[in-house]
């Protein structure tokens, strides 16, 4: 994800020489390891138990038949044959897909303006205090607000929207709105802490360029586009692989407000595996669709990180 | 999940110095504040909203649902929340009349969070120490496959995770739903690994030559030297968790171990037909939201400041 730092103080520790013997190096460098597994001990532990068998677990129960009362029973390649054929999950990668790319434009241009815009205008804690709010809230917090906000008959929103003299919108209602309006929801919530990101990004941009450009007598969109969207590169496409793959599991929101309805409209894919696993009791089902997630999402981080050259940056 | 910075309160490296001059007043900077503050606006107002909702009546938000203040004044809706209204009054007020028990949700919200917190920024920062601070074969390794835990969806280890907490017996119990979190987080290692990667290794080995052995130097010296970034750590965790959904509705689904965030779904589905119990519906919200506005007007600083990269070249 990010190229860490190197501790200078971490390489080779120069020690006094010492007279006499000479150790072999081995034991003196790695002369930590009993203390170490004391230290690492505990979240080794949660590793194991909560991660590491957790994704093996899961790999094989896609291979199963497993309603949770008997044993899982090996089943092979059906439950991944009975997906291929399963126009629910086909339905629920579309709508999945739809919201994916409305919430990373809607989020990201979003984003990229405000942070500009700070950087520009304000940088008071209290301005990016402000923008980070709704991020602190729950998806259920956020999801009720709107919930509120945006009902049919009463929500102040569509009052607005009569106002403006406009047809009422039923944004939870209307097989058409259920996507955008979950999009928006989350949209709302995120805005704010991508915008805090990109800005900490255009902090680090050298003020010195910025300063040459204007003697050049660039203008402000060259300097935008010549220097801090290059600068910018490798910021943004952290936003973006952590946005996808962040939006591809979007639950929470649905599961209160629409419970993947109306008709099949929000049904996203984590919703699905949640009512296979959860409410049918299918658990290799739920298990095959999660494999299949868990390859989409590795597959767009692949993609993102080749194509965008996201662990290259320009400033050197 | 995204990567933070060590330095408060500004992560630049450029700071730009601060101009004292008065800028004297153009179009365009007015532009960019007007479109900033309609961004801040969006993301303030709605809680105005919802509070104004939550202290009126059901039956005066449908007449009067665009007055600013709240409609016919009432605190019945916290009342309902709180249990303190008989359910003839509630049902009366546009309530359920079911009973939902805020308080202890309440209690079990800052039970689950508590403990949580306290455990993984606890073992994460041994973790870390091991990571940071010992040398040991195959060390970047590990911490690469620690790190690699960050990527695998939490709905694919959920599933396997409820049936580990089914076979142990432990659905519906609080421990079985703070064990996956009480060990550590992959975010909470990566966190405070930068931090001790950062520390000056002068005192470290002066009690290194005084003979301290490394947990008096991690009890005496690691922790109290980072004791600012450890207390961010655990903020974000403790709002991360507090806001938790998915997994305390799988596993703690019982009203004894049911969370806020989980009874509020509950009080939103138990609506009579016919309209919602909005006044109702929104002050849960805000008591749900309440811990968490607290703690953010008492650090803010320090959770936004935590918002940055680091490690990025």
């Amino acid at each position: 994800m990010t190229t860490l730092t190197k501790n200078p103080a971490a390489r080779s520790d120069q020690r006094p020489a010492r007279s006499g013997r000479i150790r072999p190096c081995g034991l003196r460098r790695y002369g930590d390891l009993k203390i170490a597994l004391f230290f690492i001990a505990p979240a080794m532990i949660g590793f194991v138990l909560f991660y590491v068998v957790p994704t093996l677990r899961g790999i094989y129960l896609s291979f199963t038949e497993y309603n949770i009362l008997g044993d899982p029973e090996w089943v092979g390649l059906d439950n991944y044959a009975a997906i291929a054929k399963d126009p629910l999950f086909w339905n629920s990668l579309a709508v999945t897909g739809q919201y994916v790319l409305m919430n990373i434009a809607l989020q990201t241009t979003l984003a990229l303006g405000l942070a500009l815009l700070m950087d520009r205008v304000a940088k008071s804690t209290l301005v990016r205090g402000a923008l980070l709010l709704p991020y602190l809230m729950s998806n259920v917090i956020a999801a009720l607000l709107w919930f509120w906000m945006l009902d049919y008959q009463i929500g102040i929103v569509n009052q607005f929207i009569e106002w403006a003299g406009l047809p009422r919108v039923a944004f939870f209602g209307s097989e058409e709105w259920a996507i955008p309006t979950q999009a928006l929801i989350n949209t709302w919530r995120h805005m704010g802490y991508t915008a805090l990101l990109i800005f900490a990004g255009l902090q680090a941009v050298p003020q010195h360029l910025y300063e040459v450009a204007k003697l050049d007598g660039a203008s402000p969109f060259q300097t935008f586009r010549k220097i801090t969207m290059p600068l910018l590169r490798p910021v943004l496409v952290l936003v973006l692989v952590v946005t996808v793959i962040g939006s591809f599991q979007v639950f929470d929101t649905v599961a209160v407000t629409t419970q993947g309805g109306p008709v099949n409209a929000t049904r996203v894919i984590q919703y699905y595996i949640y009512q296979r696993a959860f409410t049918e009791s299918d658990f290799g089902y739920g298990s095959a669709i999660a494999v299949i997630l868990f390859l989409i999402l590795a597959l767009v981080a692949f993609i993102q990180m080749k194509f965008l050259k996201g662990n290259e940056s320009d400033l050197d | 999940m995204t990567t933070t910075t060590s330095r408060a309160p500004q992560p630049a490296a450029a700071r730009r110095p601060a101009t004292t001059r008065r800028r004297p007043f153009n179009a365009r900077r007015a532009g960019a504040w007007t479109l900033l503050a309609l961004a801040i606006a969006v993301s303030v107002l709605p809680f105005l909203w919802v509070f104004r909702t939550a202290l009126s009546t059901n039956g005066a938000l449908a007449t009067q649902s665009a007055s600013l203040l709240p409609a016919d004044f009432t605190v019945g809706a916290f009342m309902r929340v709180f249990g303190l209204q008989s359910p003839a009054d509630a049902v009366a007020e546009g309530g359920s009349g079911a009973a939902i028990d805020f308080w202890l949700y309440l209690r079990n919200s800052i039970i689950f969070s508590s403990i949580t917190t306290a455990g993984a920024v606890f073992f994460s920062a041994m973790a870390a120490y091991a990571f940071a601070r010992l040398r040991w074969k195959g060390r970047n390794a590990v911490f690469s496959l620690f790190l690699g835990t960050m990527l695998v969806p939490p709905i694919f280890t959920a599933l396997p995770n409820f049936l580990l907490i089914k076979n142990l017996d432990l659905l519906n119990t609080m421990l079985g739903m703070v064990l996956p979190y009480v060990f550590m987080t992959p975010f909470a290692i990566f966190f405070l690994r930068q931090f001790f990667l950062n520390m000056s290794r002068e005192v470290e080995e002066a009690a290194m030559l005084d003979g301290a052995k490394h947990l008096r130097i991690f009890f005496q010296i690691v922790l109290p030297n980072a004791a600012a970034p450890i207390a961010t750590l655990a903020l974000l965790t403790f709002i991360g968790q507090w806001n938790e959904y998915f997994w305390p509705l799988l596993v703690g689904s019982q009203d004894d171990v049911r969370v806020l965030q989980v009874g509020l779904g509950v009080f939103k589905s138990q609506s009579p037909q016919g309209a919602p119990d909005w006044s109702g519906l929104m002050a849960a919200t805000l008591v749900s939201a309440l811990p968490v506005l607290i703690l953010f007007a008492a650090f803010g600083k320090k959770i936004v400041n935590s918002i940055g990269f680091s490690g990025i070249k």
